[in-house]
């Protein structure tokens, strides 16, 4: 594996791969020094265009446990901010001597731009709208140990709601969990979907809320009433929100899970912590382990997985 | 007294068929057609065995850049590009800056031709002031100075009220009996805010936001309506849906002055090839689905379509690595257009000339310096092509100051030998003469 951009690119295979490999990982992490030496002398640099606070620290976190060096590069501080173009950018860094780009920008397609531009690999952290494969590959991490599923998802019905139109999460998701072999369905209204999907759809939450395995709530964002997606927030709630009463209605096993951050009192509006299925607080944990997962994938060579001295 | 040229062995094609025959060139017109012609006292020979004589191409639709933008293109390396093209006229779009909606600008663009001396430059002008959709350019006074053709290209005027009045006004204007025209670029611009590409599966898929067909189509429907009530001609640049084909279609059945161009990316990529992120790829109007490249290439077949017309959109290379939301639409056309109209169309070779040369020459107002039948006493616009000839465009190698071809790679069938302007030579044997 060279790359990891999206979902498509490593296919069923590689994917369980690295869920494989993450549960050596959160082995790791388990450890009383959960540090190994694996990435010794690589060095990752986050290159972030777009605030993101959790993954950028994730990522960080997982290169560290590795052992590898990290350079953080934000936008905020950068003389992209003076012009330079992403081209120079990413030429400038990769000069510094850089194995793997992790990138997280706004527009959709970067990763696959940057690639041109540099040998070392490259790492989606969260492209536009089109995807973003660390949280499809820990949100299938917290599937599979939460409900016990390590072979297959076969079976498993999951509920993506909300925003799929200018989601990432939402495209990737809907990739994994499919190759995985789980039956997704969104729930969303017409204007919040793309053109085309590949999925079932419905509209309405209540039709499928006391049948499913997974609920999977997307963040819904303010500047989609200023665009005449939706009425309103209240509406949005009321229509497509976790509430009190949808949450007694959901199976007792059922999963609720959320990218973060959460909008309490919108797609949220109920207390997570009340809730027994919630597992928002794990994917974060998992992130950790299926991102060490990918770069021990892109840059290890062997299993260098033992303890650091 | 220019030289006497003698093109020998060709196939001469025109509005009247195809018979093999030489030509004699000679002060700037044709001056012998006919079998075997004496070469003796040809100060130049040039040879087209195997090669079709034809009139130069007329381009509806090139943004040649200057003034403002000679980064990616200037007037004289876009006219060697059209030169190389098989071009002997193009009409440049007013999308300059200053744009071209005042007398001065539009001369200077017309002088730069006259100075490059390599194609027949035609100034657009603009129908709005600044292309801002606001208030109507001096449509009269750039009519006396020899406009023709009218457009806000790289966007389509907006308001209904502003397009009913720019034709109504337009009506009465132009000369010897030729009314200039209003080339609308379709595009209800709500409809399309932040779009990157053709709205449909792929866009979905790649997390694009999507250009709907219905933004293209809800344009040229307003437009041949007003046409209908305002009598005022309309040409529609850059048709690429299947829906618009069918209104056009519609339009002229009802016997509608409704004329419409293609362009050659339209005849032969789809939106499929956005898949990379490529910002080659990115044009306005978009690539469409395959369904619409057949429909659009129907339209040309048909009729419906009268002309093809480059869309040619030079971009400095360093435009084109922005990411794709961020990076400028528009291809490279005129180097490439008689090779990707020759390899994707199914079409009776006299009716692709046409589309590039008489149809176009007539809606540009230049028919009588253009696209003119290869007759004695005709103006010596022409170009000699060998419409086998298969070759792939090599960026490096192009005249245009940019190298934004979205073709490499691709198999091109038909290449330009000789381009003659006004009696001279600009291109001989695949080589720009200046």
């Amino acid at each position: 594996m060279k790359h990891f951009r999206s979902i498509d690119e490593v296919g069923v295979d590689g994917l369980v791969r690295l869920l494989d490999l993450a549960d050596h990982m959160a082995e790791v992490n388990r450890r009383p020094n959960p540090k190994v030496p694996a990435l010794r002398g690589k060095t990752v640099c986050n290159v972030f265009f777009e605030d993101s606070t959790r993954t950028r620290l994730s990522f960080e976190t997982a290169a560290k446990r590795l052992s590898a060096d990290t350079m953080n590069f934000a936008v905020s501080q950068s003389s992209v901010n003076k012009g330079e173009s992403l081209r120079d950018t990413i030429e400038t860094i990769g000069a510094m001597g850089v194995d793997a780009f992790v990138i997280r920008h706004g527009s959709s397609g970067v990763p696959w731009q940057v690639s041109q531009w540099t040998t070392a690999s490259v790492v989606n952290a969260g492209d536009g709208w089109h995807a973003h494969p660390t949280q499809a590959l820990l949100d299938c991490y917290t599937i599979r140990t939460a409900l016990n599923r390590p072979e297959s998802f076969d079976g498993l019905r999951i509920a993506i709601v909300g925003d799929i139109k200018h989601s990432r999460v939402a495209r990737s998701d809907i990739r994994a969990f499919g190759l995985l072999g789980a039956d997704v369905t969104v729930v969303a209204p017409r204007t919040l979907l793309p053109p085309s999907i590949e999925v079932p759809v419905v509209s309405d939450l209540d039709a499928v809320i006391d049948d499913i395995d997974v609920l999977y709530l997307l963040r819904m964002q303010q500047e989609r009433m200023t665009e005449s997606l939706v009425p309103s927030l209240r509406e949005y709630t009321s229509r497509f929100g976790l509430t009190p009463a949808r949450a007694a209605r959901l199976p007792e096993h059922a999963l609720v899970m959320h990218p973060g951050p959460m909008n309490r009192g919108v797609e949220m509006a109920v207390d997570p912590a009340e809730l027994p299925g919630a597992v928002i607080t794990q994917q974060v944990t998992n992130g950790i382990a299926v991102r060490m997962a990918v770069l021990f994938e892109l840059l290890g060579s062997g299993s260098n997985l033992e303890e650091s001295e | 007294m220019s030289e006497e040229i003698l093109i020998r062995g060709g196939t001469v094609v025109d509005q009247a068929g195809e018979r093999r025959h030489d030509v004699r060139v000679r002060d700037g017109v044709v001056v012998d057609v006919g079998d075997a012609i004496d070469a003796t006292d040809a100060d130049r020979l040039l040879e087209a065995a195997g090669c079709v004589v034809t009139s130069g191409f007329v381009d509806l639709h090139a943004h040649l850049r200057e003034p403002g933008r000679e980064e990616a293109e200037t007037i004289e390396t876009g006219s060697r590009a059209a030169a190389l093209g098989g071009y002997t006229c193009v009409v440049a779009m007013p999308n300059t800056d200053p744009t071209q909606d005042s007398v001065s600008v539009v001369e200077f663009v017309r002088r730069q031709g006259e100075l490059a001396g390599l194609c027949d430059v035609r100034p657009s002008g603009s129908i709005t002031i600044g292309r801002l959709g606001q208030q109507l350019s001096p449509l009269g006074e750039l009519a006396a100075a020899g406009v023709h053709l009218f457009t806000d290209d790289g966007d389509g005027v907006q308001d209904p009220l502003l397009m009913r009045r720019a034709l109504e006004y337009a009506a009465d204007l132009g000369h010897d009996g030729h009314g200039i025209v209003l080339a609308q670029h379709c595009e209800v611009k709500r409809l399309t805010e932040g779009a990157v590409m053709h709205e449909g599966e792929c866009c979905s898929t790649l997390g694009l936001p999507g250009w709907p067909a219905i933004a293209e189509e809800l344009m040229v429907h307003r437009d041949i309506e007003l046409v209908r009530i305002t009598g005022a001609p309309v040409h529609i640049l850059h048709l690429s849906t299947a829906r618009s084909v069918d209104l056009v279609r519609a339009a002229k059945a009802d016997g509608l002055a409704v004329t419409a161009e293609a362009t050659p990316h339209h005849i032969s990529l789809t939106d499929e090839l956005l898949a990379g992120y490529s910002p080659l790829f990115k044009v306005n109007p978009p690539l469409r689905t395959m369904a619409d490249v057949e429909a659009v290439r129907a339209g040309l077949a048909d009729g419906t379509i009268d002309a093809i017309a480059t869309d040619h959109a030079p971009h400095a290379s360093d435009t084109k690595e922005r990411p794709l939301d961020q990076a400028p639409p528009g291809m490279l056309g005129l180097e490439t257009a008689l090779g990707v109209s020759l390899a994707h169309l199914d079409m009776p070779l006299v009716d692709v000339i046409a589309a590039l040369s008489w149809k176009p020459a007539a809606i540009a107002g230049v028919a009588d310096r253009h696209g003119r039948p290869i007759a004695p006493g005709e103006p010596a616009n022409l170009t000699v092509f060998d419409p086998d000839h298969r070759w792939q465009v090599q960026p490096a190698t192009l005249a245009s100051k940019s190298r934004n071809t979205p073709f490499t790679g691709i198999d091109l069938r038909g290449k330009v030998k000789h381009t003659i302007l006004n009696g001279t030579p600009t291109v001989i044997d695949g080589t720009a003469t200046r």
